[in-house]
């Protein structure tokens, strides 16, 4: 068995009075597509938070490990320089710059001042997204800057690639781009994609996780998990059907 | 590199020169004393503007930096009697308190209100303090700090490791026009190199570039610091244009006029600071030789009718316009084509 991309030991996150996180032990294997879901409130993004230091955690929460490195409490920008990619729910680009100057500032850090521009046409090419590359992204739909998102994403060249919910808002040609996407990334990343919609879910593949109240109530491929009578109770319920 | 990167806006070599040029030919006709001001105005606003306009970060005390150049070139200047140190230490000094400064705000996290209440009250601490050291234990070295009074007389710029020869007058103005266009170059360079579009990044969206690894907080109290070291040298050449420091360098005033120039100038351009300061500091000397209507109130009557006319200011106002009109003119000449197109064609029906 491969070594674990991330692995988190008994991690807890509270909130006030709600235990949001309850004591989760995850393990991601190298070049693993896993799926996280949940029904509302179950916890998807909290976790996603404490694994990209966008939540402050210590080790009174637990661990979280990124290739046997003890990565708790640190910061978002530390975790990412060891070659993690990261979308986040709300597209988080910068709304006044232009499509390239956007994939421009991802490939900078990691490419230097000499392949930056040519991973940025990479990029570009790969996402089609030539037509809009010197528009301001703050004038694009939801759907287009969320692709650029992935595109700040892809332009890292990530081995470990954690996206939260990254089909919201878009159309359903966009999705199955997208999930081709995936999958392509797939092949030299380990991928967790944090997301509630069962359809895209399904149509990705890979390993699920279910979170329920915190904790992980069961894991499994994705037809084992949707067949499974406690997943449909706490959150699918009839619309397996 | 600038279609590659507009947002960092570019170098327009026809406008240095031709500037550089003015600078240059203005003592022909003018008197050097004003222009000698307004440039070190312009400087102070450039600082800020850089700072504010394209990482997002606004001091509201900014003048504390300008203070802390002017002060320290004097007291230097007083103890080493000659200004080879005094200017050098001028710049390092208000940039190291701002590198303090600086990290401990943006690695503690500080939202931008707070920064704002922060540098201004850092400001008028320095302002309190310096205005309650009249007495003689408030002394560095040869310095007295003279409370409100100031200090005065000490010795003014010259030639580095020759005390025998000052600068003044006409040399002075050549030597702070000449720190100010290259403190705009300077900018520009910064702006155009990858630092400079990581910070516009910041600007956008913090939170994002954190998450492409970019350590915010470090990139940001390096812009501060440079922004201060700016402030530094144009309080250090207006400590020797004025012969005399004073607690008002540090005021609220002095913080806000700044503002005002860059707010004015236009936000998110390097040319806007220094035109908003040149012509509202311009205006300011006029009105200053009357006593009819306070100064204060017409520079806040300018300010809202800025912001309610040219919210974006007069520099990127005048920029949209003339992209508009050579939009405009495009379009026309276009359509004129096509319709002499189209005439020729009709005309080749048989």
């Amino acid at each position: 068995m491969s070594e674990p991309v991330v692995e988190t030991r008994d991690l807890s996150m509270r909130f006030g009075g709600v235990l949001a996180v309850n004591n989760v032990s995850f393990t991601l294997r190298e070049r693993e597509l896993r799926c996280l879901i949940g029904p509302n409130g179950a916890g998807k993004s909290t976790l996603f938070k404490c694994l990209t230091g966008q939540h402050q955690i210590s080790h009174a929460n637990g661990r979280v490990y990124i290739r046997g490195q003890d990565v708790t409490g640190w910061r978002p920008c530390e975790i990412v320089r060891l070659g993690v990619g990261i979308k986040t729910q709300v597209p988080a680009v910068m709304n006044g710059l232009t499509v390239w100057e956007n994939i421009w500032l991802a490939a900078r850090r990691t490419h230097g001042p000499d392949g930056t521009r040519g991973e940025v046409e990479r990029v570009v090419d790969e996402l089609q997204l030539a037509d809009i590359v010197r528009r301001e992204v703050g004038e694009l739909g939801h759907g287009q800057r969320q692709i650029v998102e992935l595109g700040l994403v892809l332009a890292q060249r990530p081995w470990l690639v954690l996206l939260d919910e990254p089909a919201a808002g878009i159309t359903g040609a966009e999705t199955e781009r997208l999930i081709e996407l995936i999958q392509q990334v797939n092949q030299t990343a380990a991928v967790v994609v944090v997301d509630h919609d069962m359809h895209f879910v399904r149509m990705l593949g890979g390993q699920v996780t279910v979170l329920h109240q915190g904790s992980i109530l069961m894991e499994g491929g994705t037809e084992q998990v949707l067949s499974d009578a406690r997943v449909r109770e706490v959150y699918i319920g009839n619309r397996t059907q | 590199m600038s279609t590659e990167f507009p947002s960092a806006g570019r170098t327009r070599w026809g406008w240095v020169i031709f500037v550089a040029l003015l600078l240059l030919l203005l003592p022909l006709v003018s008197e050097t004393s004003t222009p000698t001001l307004l440039a070190i105005w312009a400087l102070f606003a450039l600082s800020l503007g850089l700072m504010w306009g394209y990482a997002g970060i606004l001091s509201f005390g900014h003048a504390a930096y300008f203070g802390l150049g002017a002060y320290t070139y004097a007291i230097t200047a007083m103890n080493t009697g000659e200004s080879t140190a005094a200017w050098m230490l001028a710049i390092l000094v208000p940039a190291l308190v701002a590198a303090i400064m600086g990290a401990m705000m943006f690695y503690g996290r500080i939202s931008d209100v707070y920064m704002g209440v922060i540098t201004l009250v850092f400001a008028l601490i320095l302002f309190k303090f310096m205005g309650a050291t009249a007495g003689d234990a408030y002394r560095i070295g040869s310095a007295r700090l003279g409370g409100f009074n100031g200090i005065p007389a000490f010795p003014i710029l010259n030639v580095p490791g020759d005390p025998s020869v000052q600068i003044y007058g006409k040399a002075l103005y050549y030597v702070v026009a000449t720190c100010a266009l290259g403190c705009y170059l300077l900018a520009r360079w910064v702006l155009s190199s990858a630092f400079g579009r990581i910070l516009i990044g910041i600007r956008e969206n913090e939170a994002r570039m954190e998450l492409l690894g970019y350590d915010a907080p470090a990139y940001k109290t390096a812009i501060f610091t440079l922004s201060a070291a700016m402030a530094g040298l144009a309080g250090c050449l207006f400590a020797t244009w004025a012969e005399i420091v004073t607690p008002a360098l540090f005021g609220l005033r002095q913080s806000v006029e700044v503002i005002i120039w860059v707010i004015a100038g236009g936000l998110g351009t390097l040319a806007g600071p220094v035109l908003g300061a040149m012509a509202l500091g311009m205006l300011k000397l006029l009105l200053g030789e009357q006593t009819l209507i306070d100064n204060s109130l017409v520079l806040g009557v300018i300010l809202v009718l800025v912001v309610l006319l040219l919210p974006r200011g007069l520099v990127p106002t005048l920029v949209a316009w003339r992209e508009r009109r050579s939009r405009a003119v495009a379009g026309r000449s276009a359509s004129g084509g096509s319709r002499r197109r189209r005439g020729a064609a009709s005309a080749d029906k048989p």
